[in-house]
């Protein structure tokens, strides 16, 4: 059987590759999607410790369902408010959003 | 922690404030739906009315009493007790209060959805403030946020506000996401349980016995999603756009609700997780995070407090100044770790009712920039010039407001301060309170410039008063007794009350 440490180390390893994206990528779509892939990260942890720490407590699953339903209406909502931002600026880099800086 | 037993009714009424902003969300909807346009007077009126009725709910059901006695509900998703209370109230009044002061504000008010998202994003609040589980605090985290990301950006073709939604929406959701991250490794470490109270007894037992790096991991990852959420720094980079971007009602909405209902799920989250007394292969862990909370604490204080120096627009200017406050009120977090359980029940008082005032305080300035900046259109310190002969009365509420933020008596900052420092140094950290201390000076500095721009300073307008409609003058009134009446004769009284039932928080 697949060790647990190894569902842990892939969960790691697209975290940070989410991370990365979300720090490097100029487009706020490409942000978005750099949070969508952290979100399965944390999916895949806990559905990996569910499974191997307290198969019978089904607080794991549970977990990750509502974190399912929350990142979609995180997409609806943000992709909504870039779509504005693109009708006002005809841009959806990152840089371009910048009328307020101190 | 037992879970109570369940009995449907005294479950119920555990979340009977939630069932209300249920309703009233249904009822805003369906008038908004029904009422013919340019009727959004009566939406509003009813939203607020609503909201403050429903604020007195969590005080008729204090805890202790016989039809609802303190613990965790439905299942341990949710803590019935004094903290969650006092933070109830706090955000249910401070929605109230921002419904009614937006009433006349162009392109906001004036649409019913307005009044329908802050109602959704406050009863993510209320149940921030009762949340006792993993799943329970991250779904009503969200339920805070995402509307508060739409009402950011709800001004539809205003630049400003579609840019500080973006902003707002992509560091608060990497925030979050971080946090999660942190919440799903503490249900790995805890042998898969939820519940946090389940999770701090977890790790500080024999069957944890592994080390304690992993678990201080997973604890920065967590604070760095509460340091977001209460504008701490080093996260505190979408602050300052988002407040001066996002509509001002909705500005002073973000400043004062989500930054209370944080903060009582941070204070909730260290004494269930991280109590005191937690030692894990012989590390304090308690060391760890007071070390970290003082550390964002001075931060913030220095770094809010210096810039806001330089600030030329008022709304800017509120944005560092409530990074101040965030540190201030890591004071009293970090006064969680004292020894006794005395030192703590002050902390937990101190911090709510630091909250509490600021709130009313914070309000009341906002009122009077949204008056301001809706009959001239202008939101620069410079054009307040001459307000305390163009409207005498204005110029005296922003006074209060301004002398409070600052701490200066006789209005509740003076003793918002003065609560948490001493609860800085009766848990051991002198150092701390002198810090604060210091950086309340560098405060009133910039409190009192604005100030004298004010009453000092000439302009041309002088002979055009700005006209203040009904539920103003009530939100301007209401705000304006409170900070006086908690800056003199009921200051010490409500803190001892606190003082007495957060006392309540740490039998057992």
């Amino acid at each position: 059987m697949v060790p647990l440490w190894a569902y842990l180390l892939v969960a790691a390893g697209l975290f940070c590759l989410g991370a990365y994206g979300v720090l490097s990528r100029r487009n706020a779509i490409a942000v978005l999607m750099g949070i969508e892939l952290m979100l399965n990260a944390v999916n895949i942890n806990l559905v990996a410790f569910w499974r191997y720490l307290s198969p019978l407590n089904m607080a794991g699953q549970a977990f990750t369902a509502f974190i399912f339903v929350i990142a979609a209406a995180e997409a609806a909502v943000g992709l909504a408010i870039i779509i504005s931002v693109y009708r006002s600026r005809q841009s959806v880099i990152v840089e371009d959003v910048d009328i307020m800086k101190w | 922690m037992i879970v109570t037993e369940f009995d449907l009714a005294t479950s119920l009424l555990a979340i009977l404030p939630e069932i209300a902003l249920t309703v009233l969300a249904l009822i805003v909807l369906a008038l908004d739906l029904s009422l013919p346009k340019g009727q959004h007077r009566t939406i509003a009126i009813v939203a607020g009315l609503g909201l403050g009725f429903t604020a007195a709910l969590p005080l008729i059901l204090w805890p202790g009493s016989q039809a609802t006695p303190e613990g965790l509900y439905w299942g341990g998703m949710v803590r019935h007790d004094v903290l969650s209370q006092i933070f109830k109230v706090m955000v249910l009044l401070a929605a109230g209060i921002t419904c009614l002061m937006s009433i006349d504000v162009k392109g906001v008010g004036h649409r019913g959805e307005f009044y329908l998202i802050i109602i959704v994003s406050t009863l993510g609040m209320t149940l921030m403030a009762g949340a006792a589980d993993l799943i329970m605090a991250f779904l009503a985290l969200e339920t805070t946020s995402i509307p508060l990301y739409l009402l950011a950006a709800f001004k539809r073709g205003d630049q400003k506000s579609a840019e500080s939604g973006v902003k707002y929406f992509l560091f608060g959701s990497f925030a979050s996401a971080l946090m999660l991250f942190g919440m799903s490794l503490l249900f790995g470490f805890s042998g898969g349980q939820t519940s946090l109270y389940q999770i701090g007894q977890y790790l500080g037992s024999q069957a944890f016995a592994d080390n304690a790096i992993p678990v201080l991991g997973a604890l920065v990852l967590v604070i760095v999603g509460f340091g977001f959420k209460i504008s701490a720094v080093p996260f505190h980079f979408w602050t300052p756009d988002v407040y001066e971007g996002s509509p001002t009602p909705v500005t002073a909405f973000l400043s004062v609700a989500s930054k209370s209902a944080s903060f009582a799920l941070l204070v909730r989250f260290l004494m269930a997780v991280f109590p005191a007394a937690l030692v894990i292969g012989d590390a304090q862990i308690k060391d760890f995070w007071v070390q970290l909370m003082a550390a964002s604490a001075v931060i913030s204080m220095t770094i809010g407090n210096v810039i806001a120096l330089a600030q030329r627009n008022i709304k800017r200017l509120l944005a560092y100044s409530s990074i101040a406050q965030a540190g201030y009120t890591l004071i009293g977090v970090a006064a969680l770790q004292a020894a006794s359980t005395d030192v703590q029940a002050q902390a937990v008082a101190s911090v709510g009712f630091y909250m509490f005032m600021y709130v009313f305080t914070n309000l009341l300035a906002f009122t009077v920039v949204i008056l301001f900046s809706e009959a001239t259109g202008s939101e620069t310190i410079a054009d307040l010039a001459g307000l305390s002969r163009r409207s005498p009365a204005l110029a005296l509420m922003m006074t209060v407001g301004l002398l409070s933020l600052a701490g200066v008596p006789p209005t509740a900052g003076f003793f918002g301060k003065f609560f948490v420092f001493n609860a800085a140094v009766q848990a051991d950290l002198v150092w701390l309170a002198v810090v604060g201390v210091l950086n309340a000076i560098i405060g009133l500095y910039y409190y009192l410039v604005v100030i004298k721009v004010m009453y000092v300073d000439r302009s041309e307008d002088e002979d055009k008063p700005i006209p203040v409609s009904r539920p103003y003058a009530w939100v301007l009134a209401i705000t304006s007794l409170l900070v006086i009446v908690l800056g003199t004769v009921g200051a010490q009284v409500v803190f001892d009350w606190a003082v007495r039932s957060a006392g309540s928080l740490f039998v057992g």
